[in-house]
């Protein structure tokens, strides 16, 4: 199987880890990752009420890059850069002007053939459970995970499951062996950006996040975005100091934990790059050896 | 948030364009889309903060939360000159425009002993057709429906 692959900017820095944990078991299930030719970056959330043409022309050429390369399906694992790059397409087959107007920006044509896949639906629908399960070498021997999703479901384009009580991380969790715990905060916002240019105003939303998965007793918490991660992870210390507390939840993308089930490196994972230490807890639970 | 959203609205309806204009909440929302989601009256409340946004921009007013702005004005510029981002370039960029250098700065060790630092940026080949990108893309979008 080959598949498309739109990393995206914070793969290829801070969240590093993601795009390592990705391509191992990618790796490991025989899935080459083709990335698109010359990729750029998505805007983000800077561009849609700065230059409204610019927030989706750049999109737009990522959409034209991978189709140029035969690309017909592109895995995006950042929710903005799936959101963008999805959106737009939808928008282009349904508007033809607009798609007009982006031919003429940027001087590219695009005939409307890329499908956008984010990690949870290319695992449950092109992978499937079973050849998921096929993969695996041990469980997570009922390592209590609660899925924190951020706004993923409720982004312009992504139509990928309910927008108050995602599931399908869970139920990704459950197949790995692990216990996937009911929680109060799935979709509750991580602050984004604003742990940037409003830092207390991050702090206090990671702060009910970590709160409430605290409270379900849960041992981690699994993500499938790079700027929740970052936020959720780098900014523990920071919220322990600020509010007293004394939170000390590894944060770990989903990826991480179906590589740990697939028993590859611990570094080759990247779980040697988060800011809370796993370890110690992936030992006590009998998912990784000394 | 100095204005509650259901008060921008209140406000937008009585024309109070100055009150909603220069607010610091159209700033704060981080579009997490929950109060779209959730509003009985199917009200996109998300994007009427996305516009006055741009209405904020457009009337040139004292912006009520700045460095939002510049955080998002410096991230464009970072697409214009690499086509990508850089992000250690962008939270140094930042730190300086908003004259706060050290802000952060305590967690720049465990970040480079975690090896989540890119110290180098990544430049794209088609700079070329990038910049074409910038110079055509218009500010709002007008096309026929």
């Amino acid at each position: 199987m080959q598949v498309g692959y739109y990393p995206g900017c914070s793969l290829e820095s801070t969240a590093k880890e993601f795009d390592l944990s990705i391509r191992a078991i990618f790796g490991e299930m025989d899935i080459s990752l083709k990335e698109i030719p010359d990729w750029n970056c998505c805007g983000a959330s800077a561009a849609h009420y700065l230059n409204e043409e610019l927030a989706k022309a750049l999109p737009y050429r990522n959409l034209v890059m991978a189709e140029a390369a035969g690309l017909e399906r592109v895995l995006s694992p950042c929710p903005a850069c799936y959101s963008h790059l999805r959106h737009v397409h939808e928008e282009v087959e349904k508007k033809p002007h607009l798609l007009e107007r982006l031919q003429k920006i940027t001087g590219k044509g695009y005939h409307k053939s890329v499908h956008s896949k984010h990690l949870l639906d290319f695992i449950k629908e092109d992978i499937g459970f079973d050849r998921l399960k096929h993969s695996m070498k041990t469980t997570l021997n009922k390592l209590k995970v609660v899925s924190y999703y951020g706004c993923l479901t409720r982004l312009p384009g992504v139509n990928l499951d309910d927008v108050e009580n995602p599931v399908m991380m869970d139920e990704i969790v459950e197949v790995l062996g692990g216990e996937p715990l009911n929680w109060s905060h799935k979709t509750e916002c991580c602050g984004a950006s604003l742990s940037v240019t409003r830092t207390e105003i991050a702090l206090r939303l990671v702060r009910a996040i970590l709160e409430a998965a605290q409270e379900r007793g849960a041992d981690c918490i699994a993500v499938v975005c790079p700027l929740c991660q970052s936020n959720l992870d780098t900014r523990q210390k920071d919220i322990n100091k600020t509010y007293g507390t004394n939170y000390h939840l590894p944060i770990l993308y989903l990826s991480q934990l179906i590589g740990l089930t697939q028993r590859l490196g611990y570094s080759a994972l990247g779980l040697d790059r988060l800011i809370v230490c796993p370890k110690a807890l992936l030992l006590e639970k009998g998912i990784i050896e000394k | 948030m100095d204005l509650q959203p259901n008060q921008v609205l209140r406000l937008i309806q009585i024309n109070d364009r100055t009150s909603v204009l220069r607010s610091s909440t159209i700033w704060i929302c981080a579009s997490c889309q929950t109060c779209s989601i959730r509003c009985p009256e199917d009200i996109d409340i998300a994007k009427i903060m996305d516009s006055m946004r741009k209405l904020a921009l457009e009337d040139q007013v004292p912006l009520g939360e700045g460095k939002v702005v510049k955080f998002d004005e410096i991230f464009l510029d970072s697409i214009r000159k690499r086509g990508r981002i850089h992000e250690l370039e962008l939270v140094m960029r930042y730190n300086l425009a908003i004259r706060q250098p050290f802000k952060d700065a305590h967690l720049g060790p465990v970040m480079m002993a975690r090896r989540k630092m890119k110290f180098l940026g990544h430049k794209i080949k088609e700079m070329s057709r990038i910049k074409e990108i910038f110079q055509n893309s218009k500010r709002l979008l007008k096309v026929q429906e």
